[in-house]
């Protein structure tokens, strides 16, 4: 009998939901680390029972969270990020130089082949390595070397906030920043650059298709087309269809393109989710009706899916990393809000219910699909 | 034996009670203290001093005696009564917010 198991990170802890394969109950347990800010929470495709989560707050700093036993116990792993060398500067908000300084993760990403090989994306933006279950960092250099000094931060940080690794390919490996853009290595990690041609920002950026500075929200893709890119943007949705190498809007009948998560569907690879915010400076959805977007056709023409979340008076956000799909044969699709929801679909978004109503704001959402 | 109050979360994280006690070489400084405690917690490490730079984090503070030793330096000397174990160090994560 499968089972799916979604990780929640929230501003107080982290939570973990299970249930069978026809997600109907649920159980829920946490807080774990309760407290602390959860950024992220995920699992390694190689091993389930091996579980990361990215444990901060302002006081105390970063400490890094491993349990082998699927969150039975937990353990604390290495916390040492270091810069490579002199990290130099990057751009402040009002574009003068300022010191690159560690603050925290915010991203997780474990390898698909090793439990013990798992990725951290960092605020003040940079990515680093682990091939020992956490209990040291790498960091690779080169990707600050791809314009780093005019990278900016956005409303949340300067931070690496979305990592994807081609299944077909380990030495290809895309992350997002904020504000400074996407980027790929082509070489395990050894070489970066700026994959953002086609990224418009006309009131964010001097130069509105500059190189790099771009607001990226996330990005996804599905494991059977790794070079079929789909982002949110600050503003656009956007699609690449040659691993980054020119992205086209496809933002087309959405009610706003401001947002932050979007995903595939598991089995349909042109199917994809958005959830649309009214703008920057109201995060929260248009007209108080939260309402996940699904295009069956890649983009350009999107679809309300509303049977089950409310219509009016919701003012909540959902932030860049919370929301996420399961594989079993009907797609599970599930998002956490800031206001502490975490809701899921069993049949592909044409319908919801809360699992959860009233946890901390949730920061991150991932899922596993245990066969 | 030093007594050294922690702030609740530091103690989750450490899994101890407030109140740890610890052994310090001479000197009995704010940093031999840390050290000691470091070596015995690992997992403070990063927690109370900035990793890279050593420095306490913005956002901690020191008490001992009555007093604020959050400014003091490092290397100075610690108040006779904390030497001795009849008064505390104190951990403290600073007030923010509400």
């Amino acid at each position: 009998m499968s089972e799916v198991r979604v990780l929640v990170g929230t501003h107080k802890g982290a939570f973990m939901l299970n249930s069978d394969g026809k997600r109907k109950r649920w159980d829920v347990s946490g807080p774990f680390f309760a407290g602390w800010e959860i950024y992220h929470f995920n699992g390694s495709p190689a091993d389930p029972d091996r579980l990361y989560a990215s444990q901060s707050n302002g006081w105390f700093g970063q400490v890094i969270q491993r349990s082998n036993d699927g969150g039975k116990t937990w353990e604390a792993a290495g916390n040492k990020f270091t810069y490579d060398g002199v990290p130099g500067t990057h751009q402040w908000y009002d574009g003068t130089p300022h010191p690159w300084e560690f603050k925290r993760v915010w991203n997780l990403v474990p390898s698909f082949t090793d439990p013990d090989t798992v990725y951290a994306g960092v605020e003040d933006a940079a990515l680093f390595r682990s091939k020992d279950g956490g209990q040291t960092w790498e960091e690779f250099p080169g990707l600050r070397k791809a314009k780093g000094n005019l990278w900016q931060p956005g409303a949340g940080g300067m931070c690496l906030h979305t990592i994807l690794i081609d299944p077909s390919n380990s030495k290809r490996i895309f992350v997002a920043i904020s504000a400074a853009g996407a980027f790929r290595t082509d070489d395990d990690g050894q070489n970066w650059r700026p994959i953002n041609r086609g990224l418009i920002s006309p009131n964010e950026l001097p130069d509105t298709t500059a190189e790099v500075g771009h607001c990226v929200h996330n990005i996804s893709m599905h494991p059977s087309r790794p070079g079929v890119l789909f982002m949110q943007k600050h503003w656009d949705v956007m699609r690449s269809d040659d691993a980054g190498e020119m992205w086209h809007e496809i933002s087309g009948n959405l009610p706003s393109d401001f947002g932050f998560p979007i995903a595939v569907h598991a089995h349909e690879p042109e199917t994809i989710y958005v959830v649309p915010i009214k703008s920057d400076s109201e995060h929260y959805p248009p007209e108080g009706k939260l309402r996940v977007y699904r295009s069956r056709k890649g983009g350009n023409e999107w679809e309300a899916l509303t049977n089950g979340l409310p219509q009016g008076n919701c003012y909540v956000n959902i932030l860049r990393s919370a929301m996420a799909v399961d594989s079993l044969d009907s797609c599970g699709i599930y998002f956490g809000t800031t206001g502490g929801q975490v809701y899921g679909s069993a049949d592909s978004g044409d319908t919801w219910t809360p699992i959860v109503r009233d946890l901390p704001a949730v920061l991150s959402v991932e899922v596993q699909t245990l066969r | 034996m030093i007594r050294v109050v922690l702030p609740p979360h530091l103690r989750q994280l450490a899994n101890v009670d407030r109140v740890v006690e610890i052994q310090v070489k001479e000197p009995l400084t704010l940093r031999t203290v840390l050290d000691a405690l470091e070596a015995r917690y690992p997992v403070l490490r990063g927690t109370i001093r900035d990793y890279t730079t050593q420095e306490r984090r913005a956002f901690i503070r020191f008490f001992a005696c009555g007093q604020d030793l959050s400014h003091e330096p490092l290397d100075a000397p610690l108040p006779e009564t904390v030497a001795s174990g009849a008064e505390y160090l104190m951990v403290v994560g600073a007030m923010a917010g509400g």
